[in-house]
C-alpha cells in the first residue's frame, strides 16, 4: 500500500516553440551561415531537434566588422540608455522563459527542474544586475570614466548555453563593449533564440552577433583578436583549448579572459550539519548531471565522520530521479553528448581499474540516448586519476582526511583552482578555510549557488578574470 | 545518556547541527515535486487516511463534536473515501466522541496536560492524562515544558514525559502518546533537533509540531527536521516512532507537499496512519474537493462537502 509512484508530470515540448531550422544573427539580420548546416539533436533521445546553418569563415568576418562598426556609437551612448536596453533584454528573456527553459532542456538534456529554476532566472538577473551598472561605472572603482574595450568575442560552452551567454553579454555590453558570441556546437539553440530576443529589444545592428558552429570557427574568432581585428577574446570551456587560445594570443594586444576546468573539493568537517552537507554534496556533483566548471567532484570527508556521511550520501541517492528531462520530477537528465559520456566512462572504468571501490544506487536508464547513472567512489587516493583529473558528469570521488591541515594540502593539490566548499558549523574555521584555499569561490554550507552580484572566477589552470559582481566589469573595461 | 541532566545535555548538543539556510533550501526544493494523475489520487486518499481530524475549542459542546465523528467515519457519504485516522478532543468530550465512534475504526485522541501552554503542576497534568484515559481516549497528544526546554532543564522535560507515559499507557492500554513541541516557540531548528531526539528518547510514540495555537506552526523546515530525527531514531535503535503535523495546513496542495517529504526523507515506511498524521480540520474538505475534482474533472465547491 505505502508505495508514492510519481506519475510522469512532462511539460510539453511543444512550449519551446521548435522551429525546423535556426539562423546566425550577424549585424542585426538573422540569416543562413556558409558554413554547413548541422543538426543539432536531443541528448536524452539522440532524435534530431532541428537544423542550424553553421558560421563560414566569411561569416566571421562580417561578424567582426559589424562589431566594429557597432562600437563606437555604442560606446559613446550615455550608460542610462544602453542600460534601457539590457533591461530590456532581461524582461525579454523573462516573458519566454517557459519557452527557454523547455529549449534547454532539449538541446542540452537538463532537467527542466533546473532550466526552469536555475539556468533561465539566473541568466534573467544577470541582464537585469548589469543593466543597473550601465550609469554606474564611473562609481565602480575603476575612475571617473572607465572606457570599454571595444569589440570581444566570446566563445562559450555546452554545459549552461543560455546562462553563460548572459554572463558574457550583459556586462559587455554594460560596459559599451560589442560581441561576437559563439555558442558551443552542440547546444546553440538557446543562443539563438537571445539573438531573438535581442532583436526585438530594439539593439543596434552589430552590437551583439550569435555565430553557431564548431571549433573552427572559435578559432577564426580567436585569429580576429590576434590579428588586432577585435579587442578581447572571453572564452569559458576546457583547459586544454584555453591554453591554445593563450598561446596564440601571446604577444598580441588582445585582453583575454579564462574562465576553464576544475577538481572542487567539497570539504566536510566532522562538526558539519551532516543532513545539509549530504545536499551540498548532492547540488555539487549532480547537479546538471556533474558537468560544471566548479562541480564539487571531490569529496574531502573527515574520517571520523565518513562512513556516516557516505552512508546518509547514498541512502539520499536512492531517492534521485533519473530520466525524461522534460519530466518536472527529474533530478538528474541526460548527458550532453555521445563524445563527453565515452569520457566519462574512460575516467570511472579508469577508478575501478586503480582500485577504488564503484557505488551507484539502483536505477532504470532509458534505453536511447545518453546516460550515466550517479556514481560514487570510496577508497579513493590522490594518486588515482579520478582525483586528479576533471570529468564532467556524475561522478564523485570520496578521499578523507583527518587535520584542517590535512585537507587544505589535499584540497589544494590540484593544477586546478576554481571553487571549493567548507562544511562546519563552526564560523572561525570557515574563515580560516577559506583564507587558505586556493580557489577563487570559497563556499561555506552552501555549494554551487550563483548570484550576479557575486564574482565568479579562477585561480591557477582555472583560468583568470572574474565574472559577476563589481569584479566582472574589470574584463570589459580598459583600466 | 538519560541518566542525569548532564549527560543528557551533551548528547542532545552534541548532534549535528541544522543548517538553517540548507533545510529552508531542502524543503523548497521537495515542494517543486509535481504531483499528477494517479500519484495525486493516491497521496490524497492516503492523506484522508492520516487526518486526526480536530476540534480544540472552548465553544466546543458534545453536539459539534458527535458531529465530527460521525464526518470522520464518513467524510464523504456516498463515496468510497476512507474514514480517518482519530479524532482530536479536549478531555472532557473524549466521552462523548468514544460513545460516537464506537465499532467503527477511527481512534480518539486527547489533548492533556494543561494543553496549551502546559503550565501546571505535574500532578495536575497526569490527572488530565488519567481522565482522558479512563473516558476511553486511545491517543494521548501532551504539551512539552518549553520553558523548562528553554531553560535547559531537558531532564526535567524528559521525566516528565515519561511520567506521562507512565499515566497514559501503564497498565498496558496500549495508549498512544504524541509528544507535542510546539516548534513555534521552540524557533530554531537546532531547537526542533534536540526536542525530538529528547521526546522519542522519553518513549513518545509520536513526535507532533504544535498546539495549532501558536503561530508559526507545522512548517516544511520544521517538518524536514523532525522526519529526520524518526529516520535517524530508527538507524540508531531500529524502532519506527511517528510524526504528527499540526496546525496551519488547510490544503491538498500542502498535505500532498508533505507526504513527498515524507517519502524522501523518512522513507516510505512511513507513508502510513500508524507513523505519520495530520492534525487538521478544514484540510479534510479541501482534500474532499480535490478528490471530487479529480473523479468528475471540475470543482463542484465548498457546498459540496459537509460543514460540521
Amino acid at each position: 500500500m505505502n508505495r508514492f509512484e510519481y506519475a510522469p508530470a512532462p511539460e510539453s515540448r511543444d512550449i519551446a516553440r521548435l522551429k525546423p531550422s535556426y539562423q546566425i544573427f550577424v549585424d542585426g539580420r538573422f540569416r543562413d551561415g556558409t558554413g554547413e548546416a548541422i543538426k543539432t539533436i536531443n541528448p536524452a533521445d539522440e532524435s534530431p531537434l532541428a537544423e542550424v546553418a553553421e558560421a563560414g569563415p566569411s561569416d566571421v568576418e562580417d561578424a567582426v566588422r559589424a562589431a566594429r562598426r557597432a562600437f563606437g556609437a555604442w560606446s559613446t551612448l550615455p550608460g542610462r540608455e544602453r542600460g534601457k536596453y539590457l533591461f530590456r533584454i532581461a524582461r525579454g528573456i523573462q516573458e519566454r522563459a517557459r519557452e527557454l527553459a523547455v529549449l534547454e532542456s532539449l538541446d542540452n538534456g537538463k532537467p527542466i527542474r533546473e532550466s526552469r529554476d536555475v539556468d533561465v532566472p539566473t541568466a534573467a538577473a544577470h541582464f537585469f544586475y548589469y543593466a543597473g551598472w550601465a550609469d554606474k561605472l564611473g562609481y565602480a572603482g575603476f575612475g571617473p570614466n572607465p572606457r570599454p574595450v571595444g569589440a570581444a568575442g566570446q566563445i562559450i560552452p555546452w554545459n549552461f548555453p543560455l546562462l553563460m551567454a548572459a554572463w558574457k553579454i550583459a556586462p559587455a555590453l554594460a560596459c559599451g563593449n560589442t560581441v561576437v558570441l559563439k555558442p558551443a556546437e552542440t547546444t546553440p539553440l538557446t543562443a539563438l533564440v537571445l539573438a531573438e530576443i535581442i532583436a526585438e529589444a530594439d539593439l543596434p545592428p552589430g552590437v551583439v552577433n550569435v555565430l553557431a558552429g564548431g571549433p573552427a570557427i572559435g578559432e577564426a574568432i580567436v585569429e580576429q583578436a590576434a590579428t588586432g581585428a577585435i579587442d578581447k577574446i572571453a572564452f569559458t570551456g576546457s583547459t586544454d583549448v584555453g591554453k591554445i587560445i593563450q598561446r596564440r594570443l601571446a604577444g598580441t594586444s588582445a585582453r583575454l579572459s579564462l574562465e576553464l576546468g576544475g577538481k572542487a573539493a567539497n570539504i566536510v568537517f566532522d562538526d558539519a550539519p551532516l543532513d545539509q552537507a549530504v545536499e551540498g554534496i548532492v547540488n555539487g556533483i549532480f547537479f546538471n548531471q556533474g558537468q560544471v566548471c566548479c562541480a564539487g567532484s571531490r569529496l574531502l570527508v573527515q574520517e571520523s565522520v565518513a562512513d556516516e556521511l557516505v552512508a546518509s550520501l547514498q541512502r539520499r541517492l536512492g531517492t534521485l530521479r533519473v530520466g525524461d528531462p522534460l519530466d518536472k520530477n527529474t533530478d538528474v537528465g541526460a548527458i550532453n553528448s555521445a563524445a563527453q559520456l565515452a569520457k566519462i566512462r574512460e575516467l570511472a572504468d579508469a577508478g575501478v581499474a586503480e582500485g577504488a571501490t564503484r557505488w551507484s544506487p539502483p536505477c532504470d536508464l532509458p534505453e536511447r540516448g545518453y546516460w550515466f547513472v550517479p556514481t560514487v567512489f570510496t577508497d579513493v587516493s590522490q594518486a588515482h586519476r579520478i582525483a586528479q583529473e576533471e570529468i564532467f558528469g556524475p561522478v564523485l570521488s570520496v578521499l578523507t582526511f583527518r587535520t584542517p591541515d590535512e585537507a587544505i594540502a589535499k584540497a589544494n593539490n590540484t593544477p586546478y583552482g576554481l571553487s571549493a566548499g567548507v562544511w562546519t558549523e563552526k564560523g572561525s574555521r570557515i574563515l580560516s578555510m577559506a583564507s587558505r584555499l586556493r580557489a577563487g569561490v570559497v563556499w561555506a554550507n552552501t555549494f554551487n549557488r550563483f548570484d550576479p552580484t557575486s564574482p565568479f572566477g579562477g585561480y591557477k589552470e582555472s583560468g583568470f578574470g572574474r565574472e559577476g559582481g563589481r569584479h566582472g566589469l574589470e574584463a570589459y573595461l580598459d583600466v | 545518556m538519560t541518566r542525569d541532566d548532564a549527560s543528557l545535555r551533551r548528547f542532545l548538543h552534541g548532534l549535528p547541527g541544522v543548517d538553517q539556510v540548507g533545510a529552508d533550501a531542502r524543503a523548497a526544493t521537495l515542494a517543486t515535486r509535481s504531483i499528477k494523475t494517479t500519484a495525486k489520487a493516491w497521496a490524497i486518499d492516503t492523506a484522508i487516511s492520516m487526518v486526526d481530524l480536530t476540534t480544540l475549542e472552548g465553544a466546543d459542546t458534545p453536539g459539534k463534536v458527535r458531529s465530527l465523528c460521525a464526518k470522520a467515519v464518513r467524510p464523504d457519504p456516498g463515496s468510497d473515501a476512507p474514514p480517518v485516522a482519530a479524532v482530536c478532543v479536549y478531555p472532557d468530550l473524549v466521552e462523548t466522541a468514544v460513545t460516537a465512534l464506537r465499532g467503527s475504526s477511527v481512534g480518539v485522541a486527547s489533548v492533556a496536560t494543561a494543553f496549551p501552554s502546559g503550565r501546571a503542576a505535574l500532578a495536575t497534568k497526569l490527572h488530565d492524562v488519567r481522565d482522558a484515559v479512563a473516558a476511553g481516549a486511545t491517543e494521548i497528544d501532551m504539551v512539552i515544558d518549553r520553558g523548562a526546554f528553554l531553560a535547559g532543564k531537558y531532564l526535567q522535560v524528559f521525566e516528565e514525559i515519561v511520567a506521562t507515559k507512565e499515566a497514559a499507557c501503564g497498565a498496558g492500554s496500549g495508549v498512544h502518546l504524541k509528544v507535542i513541541l510546539e516548534t513555534g516557540e521552540l524557533v530554531t531548528l537546532d531547537n526542533v533537533r534536540r526536542a525530538s531526539w529528547l521526546a522519542l528518547l522519553a518513549g513518545g510514540d509520536f513526535i507532533k509540531t504544535s498546539t495549532g495555537k501558536v503561530n508559526p506552526a507545522a512548517r516544511p523546515p520544521v517538518a524536514l527536521v523532525m522526519l529526520e530525527a524518526a529516520r535517524d531514531y530508527r538507524d540508531a535503535t531500529g524502532e519506527l516512532r511517528g510524526v504528527k503535523l499540526a496546525g496551519g495546513i488547510r490544503t491538498s496542495k500542502e498535505a500532498v507537499r508533505y507526504l513527498v517529504m515524507v517519502n524522501e526523507v523518512a522513507g516510505d515506511e512511513w507513508l502510513d496512519p500508524k507513523l505519520f498524521r495530520f492534525g487538521a480540520s478544514s484540510l479534510l474538505n479541501d482534500l474532499l474537493q480535490q478528490r471530487h475534482k479529480l473523479a468528475t474533472g471540475a470543482y463542484d465547491g465548498p457546498d459540496y462537502v459537509t460543514v460540521d
